[in-house]
């Protein structure tokens, strides 16, 4: 079975041409399904769950008690900062149909021309969804690649340097790296490299951006010898079960109809993540002799990051070996491996997200194969050829993000600074910046 | 007129409580405390970074009682919540100087 191809190109140049020939083109044409519809609008809500309260509760209950309310708001406020940047120049940077390779040029800001019956193609042709619900779906993903990065600074930055470095790294990392995977101009997309729902736009971004911050942030005090275990592992098991929930619109929508290609990544999105959860879970309780929830929680959100670009392209069966391989490698970077750098990425960003994400980047390109149970490759590309394809899509991201990332934490750190006071870190950030609290005994 | 105070395992509390109404005690006050003598505490370890917790969850019991009766209330509060390992607790008993009941104003013996 052949691999489809990305209506990217031709909805973002052919947009003005479907505007302008609407009457002609839905007479011959193309077909706004309701079900497509109703499936994108349910998925793209899904997302936002996954955000809120899903990371907010995820993230949350592993900091201290004192540090809990800086989680959820610094959750809340990327979530409508982002969301209202998409809508400005955002989706134009990213898919205003420019020719470039590198961004999406100005042609939507402000979404100029969208009107609530435009459409955009999907990956069928002659299907089409309208234009602002794939906004607003894309919007979700923009809004919460940078929410997944406060992990590695947590418990100890500045909620403006937050605000901030959100507002100037979405612009020149997300967009840019949203554009060239996904755009059918991209310069990644025409490598020729698949990242169906975002392991390289959105987990191996933000999980390379939180290892920059977390080296360029320094440990929290105390790292080490001061007790800092999850005040609520209750609320993160709530939390990572909405993300797992929620992930099915991530991946399932990332197939923008309702038909079986939703199927698959829906099936991969529960096969792969059940591997991983018994993957980390059996080596732990094999090396350590006790099956931890954390561990489960941490295998099931490594099994969800792994089949992120895999979802729509392998099999439900190779989803297993993927998602458990992804997180038994997660499992060891971030029990051993991290310790012996001795950086503090205090709730594992770049060990989930973006080893993770690596992972199943790669792996991608192997378990597309139909011996495999994929559905196969592009005309004349073999594993080997895939695979080598999607490492280059993966290096391009990481050096991308981490040239991007160390500049604005460095120029951040030196106008207004990135931490806060030692004497704040110790009270919590929750009195420090917000002048509340999340809990009162 | 003495404040007796027992550090017991909190699991030992209902027990005591009973054995000590049965003796014709009316009244106390418990906190939940933490701390350590011989016990040890644990471990926890989240994602590869290991805790040592070293205080133990105990409970803090607190009587006031006449003089004449503080031999058998400690006989009693030992005797329940004994169990002959490690962590069992201690009791201290306090001279108390004076005593006031809130809703009266009866004072010392009388407000015990």
């Amino acid at each position: 079975m052949k691999l489809r191809n990305l209506m990217m190109a031709a909805t973002g140049s052919a947009l003005a041409a479907t505007t302008a020939f609407a009457q002609d083109a839905a007479e011959t044409m193309d077909t706004m399904d309701k079900g497509d519809v109703s499936f994108m609008i349910f998925s793209t809500v899904m997302v936002l769950f996954m955000i809120l309260p899903g990371l907010a509760l995820f993230y949350g209950g592993l900091v201290r008690s004192k540090n809990m309310l800086s989680v959820l708001t610094q959750t809340t406020m990327i979530t409508a900062l982002v969301m209202v940047i998409w809508v400005i120049y955002g989706y134009s940077f990213a898919f205003g149909g420019s020719s470039s390779a590198w961004w999406g040029g100005t042609d939507k800001l402000f979404l100029a021309g969208i009107t609530a019956d435009t459409m955009i193609g999907t990956f069928t042709e002659g299907v089409v969804i309208p234009e602002f619900v794939f906004i607003a779906f894309q919007m979700t993903f923009a809004a919460i690649t940078p929410a997944l990065i406060i992990g590695a600074f947590a418990e100890r930055i500045k909620f403006s340097a937050v605000m901030i470095f959100t507002l100037l790294w979405v612009t020149f990392a997300y967009f840019p790296i949203a554009h060239m995977v996904w755009d059918g101009a991209g310069y990644i997309y025409n490598l020729g490299a698949l990242d169906f729902a975002g392991g390289t736009v959105v987990h191996i971004n933000a999980g390379v951006a939180a290892l920059v911050g977390a080296i360029v942030l320094g440990k929290r005090k105390g790292f080490g010898k001061d007790m800092m275990a999850p005040h609520s592992m209750t609320l993160t098991l709530v939390g990572a079960a909405i993300l797992w929930v929620g992930w099915f619109g991530f991946n399932a929508g990332s197939n923008l109809e309702a038909n079986g290609g939703a199927g698959l990544a829906m099936i991969n999105t529960f096969t792969a993540t059940a591997g991983a959860i018994l993957g980390w879970t059996i080596v732990e309780g094999t090396l350590r002799g006790k099956v931890s929830l954390l561990g489960a929680a941490s295998g099931m959100i490594a099994g969800l990051v792994a089949v992120t670009p895999a979802a729509g392209s392998i099999g439900p069966v190779g989803a297993i070996v993927l998602g458990a391989g992804a997180s038994i490698v997660c499992f060891f970077f971030v029990t051993v491996i991290k310790n012996k750098f001795g950086y503090d990425d205090s709730l594992d960003v770049f060990g989930i997200h973006g080893v993770g994400g690596i992972i199943g980047a790669v792996g991608t390109g192997i378990f597309t194969a139909p011996s495999l149970g994929g559905v196969g490759y592009s005309e004349g590309v073999t594993m080997m050829g895939q695979t080598m394809i999607q490492a280059q899509a993966v290096g391009i991201t990481i050096v991308w993000t981490a040239v991007v990332s160390f500049v604005l934490f460095k120029a951040i750190d030196m106008t207004i600074g990135l931490r806060v006071s030692e004497e704040d870190e110790a009270r919590g950030l929750d009195l420090a910046t917000h002048g509340e609290a999340a809990y009162h005994s | 007129m003495k404040l007796i105070k027992a550090i017991l395992k909190p699991f030992k509390l209902e027990e005591v409580r009973e054995a000590l109404t049965a003796i014709g005690v009316r009244g106390m006050t418990v906190t939940e405390v933490k701390g350590f003598g011989a016990q040890s505490g644990h471990t926890e370890i989240y994602r590869g970074a290991e805790y040592t917790v070293n205080f133990v969850p105990k409970v803090m019991l607190e009587i006031v009682v006449t003089s004449d009766v503080v031999d058998q209330v400690v006989e009693t509060i030992q005797n329940t919540a004994r169990t002959d390992k490690i962590g069992d607790g201690k009791i201290f008993v306090l001279d108390v100087e004076q005593i006031v009941r809130v809703r009266t104003g009866e004072t010392n013996e009388d407000a015990i």
